[in-house]
């Protein structure tokens, strides 16, 4: 995983509550083995019409957007299914941060395992950066996670809260796989008292 | 633990998961059953690889495809590539790192959350997760049970254990007797639509009430597997003699004095008297009607015998902006009366309703009559032994000979990556989640019902109120 520190970038506003996860990346296109190459294929269903062109009114496919680095939407972001090539979707095109009012869990989650960084700000502060997000590139907005900070085309900088120990894996680029492994006492004596208290607790194998 | 504090079922069952507290609050929660699939699990296998690490509990491990199966004749394999490479992935895999797997052709087969407490694997008191988002389903057992993603997937397969913190406690009570004609699944979506589909985010809903404690397992799985249209992870359901009566007997549930000794453990877990929930809802099962989904979120539900929304009479201009869109997508008409609306396909089956119980109340509405013309109607039963349990009780003959077209167990229609899937402009019944856009196929329309409701809409060819059908 990538390291998240600072970024500036291009924003695109995408003003829609209840962005689902079929919405981000369609079922049919999670056939895939791999974490890449999902990029083409975010958002497919607004991206492109019927018949396979882009549809130039989706703000992705307009200039700067494109080249968007950061994502600014409305309610409920990222809702529906735990599949994980939601966050590889938007990180293959490029999407590194997405700021809404709040998040649904589990995408929520999956982001910060990908170096992806969500920002919870309240309703009002994300309308005015998706006001500055529509200026385009003449309003490049900033996140500086060491601070916490998101900050504006006008210098105004606006705190954000993240959870510690996500904020550290992610300054870090920590796979926290081996974080837990650390752990591998713990979780052994862990499994000897379950043992001992749970001793009818069956185990699985397939005949 | 807490020192006597009253806990909910949630609290008792993380307190007893927790294998250590960090600093600042995370805990390393241990995972006693991962249920693994096709689609989710192939980067993690890979991860795995590429850090030369094991799977540390494979015996609290098991794997399924689910997703990509076809339901038509399995014999030849699988036509798309794909969803070929996909399941073949997931073959070699399980072999490797030596991960128990019911395989395609095995009776055993199918839908990750219809086969867990089918087979006795998902159990009281338990911590479940699998890289799906409805395996809130599991929760009905009286589990902590919830998606994950696949680095999740990768973190469990290599430590059985999740970084997490602890939930908030939501508990959402049905009090008195559901009426005639519903279900489960009316009132699951009956409770989505008064919580919103963010209502339960950063929550565990646990489920209370006579008319919760009225449902069998089926019913109870219904609702513990739609938490996540409501936000929240998981759901669950204390367990009670009904849990006991279903597990015992079940091929990996604990057998003999075992059984006991779990049953012992397992009614100490419901909550204590006077624990704390940070949220509390409660609803009148006597005003829950059939219901059924207009919009593209799970949240947009009104009895069958409304009428679709007028945006015109809304004043949030933001809510007008996405009801339009809603009504345009849908291709309804303001205060179109539901009952009126036309359906192309008929869909019963997914880890919502593709249980047995499930298809008895499909045949009980469709015995003796007929699939209406130009209805395509399909039953995807959720397992291999769903589907030999149907065939035994004479309900495949009922469908078949009413027109329904009669399937191979799996995902299916729900989320349409196999086959199975709508046209655009396709207009479903279905019994599985989720209505968001594209779901069942690009451009296609979802109206989310339960299975009764599902085969009313099938006889009828449209939206249809099952009241006036049994």
């Amino acid at each position: 995983m990538d390291a998240f520190t600072t970024l500036t970038g291009v924003a695109a506003p995408l003003p829609m509550a209840n962005v689902d996860t079929d919405k981000i990346i369609p079922a049919r296109f999670l056939k895939t083995i791999k974490r890449t190459g999902l990029g083409k294929n975010l958002f497919d269903g607004l991206r492109y019409r019927p018949d396979g062109t882009e549809n130039p009114d989706f703000v992705l496919n307009q200039e700067p957007y494109r080249k968007a680095e950061i994502l600014i939407a409305h309610e409920n972001f990222g809702c529906g299914s735990s599949r994980e090539h939601a966050p590889w979707a938007l990180l293959d095109f490029g999407i590194r941060c997405v700021i809404a009012p709040d998040f649904a869990d589990i995408f929520h989650n999956n982001c910060f395992k990908n170096g992806i960084l969500p920002v919870r700000l309240p309703r009002e502060v994300c309308d005015a950066l998706m006001e500055d997000a529509r200026m385009g590139a003449n309003a490049r907005i900033s996140i500086d996670l060491e601070r916490q900070v998101v900050i504006r085309p006008n210098g105004e900088e606006i705190r954000f809260e993240v959870d510690p120990l996500r904020k550290h894996l992610l300054l870090n680029g920590l796979d926290d796989i081996g974080q837990t492994m650390a752990h591998a006492p713990q979780i052994d004596a862990y499994e000897a008292k379950r043992a001992s208290e749970r001793p009818w607790m069956p185990t699985i194998a397939v005949a | 633990m807490s020192g006597g504090k009253p806990r909910t079922l949630f609290d008792k069952i993380w307190d007893s998961h927790v294998v250590e507290r960090l600093p600042d609050g995370t805990c390393i929660l241990y995972i006693d059953r991962h249920l693994v699939h096709e689609v989710t699990s192939p980067q993690a296998f890979e991860g795995l690889r590429m850090a030369r690490r094991q799977v540390r509990r494979p015996d609290a491990t098991i794997a399924v495809a689910d997703h990509n199966v076809p339901t038509s004749d399995r014999s030849q394999g699988i036509a798309e590539e794909e969803s070929r490479i996909q399941v073949e992935t997931l073959e070699k895999n399980v072999a490797d790192f030596g991960v128990p797997y019911f395989p395609v052709a095995d009776d055993r087969q199918g839908i990750v959350h219809i086969i867990g407490p089918e087979q006795g694997i998902s159990l009281p008191g338990m911590t479940i997760v699998c890289g799906d988002s409805h395996t809130s389903t599991h929760g009905a057992m009286g589990a902590l049970a919830f998606g994950i993603g696949t680095s999740e997937v990768e973190h469990v397969l290599a430590t059985q254990t999740l970084l997490q913190k602890p939930a908030k406690n939501m508990r959402i009570t049905v009090n008195g007797t559901m009426p005639f004609g519903t279900s489960a699944k009316d009132m699951v979506l009956a409770i989505i639509g008064r919580i919103g589909t963010a209502g339960g985010t950063g929550h565990v809903i646990e489920y209370a009430g006579e008319a919760v404690r009225a449902l069998d397992m089926a019913g109870r799985m219904t609702v513990c597997n739609m938490s996540i249209e409501g936000g929240a992870r998981a759901g669950l359901i204390a367990p009670d003699q009904t849990t006991f009566d279903y597990i015992k007997g079940r091929p990996y549930a604990p057998q003999g004095e075992d059984f006991d000794r779990a049953v012992a453990w397992w009614r100490t877990l419901p909550a204590d008297p006077g624990a704390h929930y940070d949220t509390e809802i409660a609803l009148d099962a006597a005003q829950i009607a059939p219901m059924v989904s207009w919009g593209t979120s799970p949240e947009d539900v009104l009895p069958i015998t409304a009428a679709v929304p007028d945006p015109a009479e809304l004043e949030d201009e933001t809510r007008r902006a996405q009801v339009q869109r809603m009504l345009d997508y849908m291709g309804l008409q303001p205060r179109q009366k539901l009952t009126e609306v036309k359906v192309d396909v008929v869909f019963v089956g997914s880890c919502t309703n593709g249980r047995i119980e499930d298809l008895r109340a499909v045949a009980s509405v469709a015995k003796g009559r007929k699939v209406a013309e130009g209805v395509r109607a399909l039953v995807v039963p959720g397992s291999g032994i769903v589907k030999k349990q149907a065939e035994a009780e004479g309900i495949d003959r009922i469908l078949l000979e009413a027109g329904f077209e009669w399937r191979e167990p799996g995902c299916s229609m729900c989320l349409g990556m196999n086959p199975d899937k709508l046209t655009p402009g396709q207009r479903s019944a279905s019994t599985s989640n989720r209505n968001f856009e594209g779901r069942q196929g690009p451009g296609g329309r979802t109206h989310l019902v339960s299975p009764a409701m599902a085969a009313a809409a099938a006889i009828t060819g449209r939206l249809a109120d099952v009241r006036e059908l049994v």
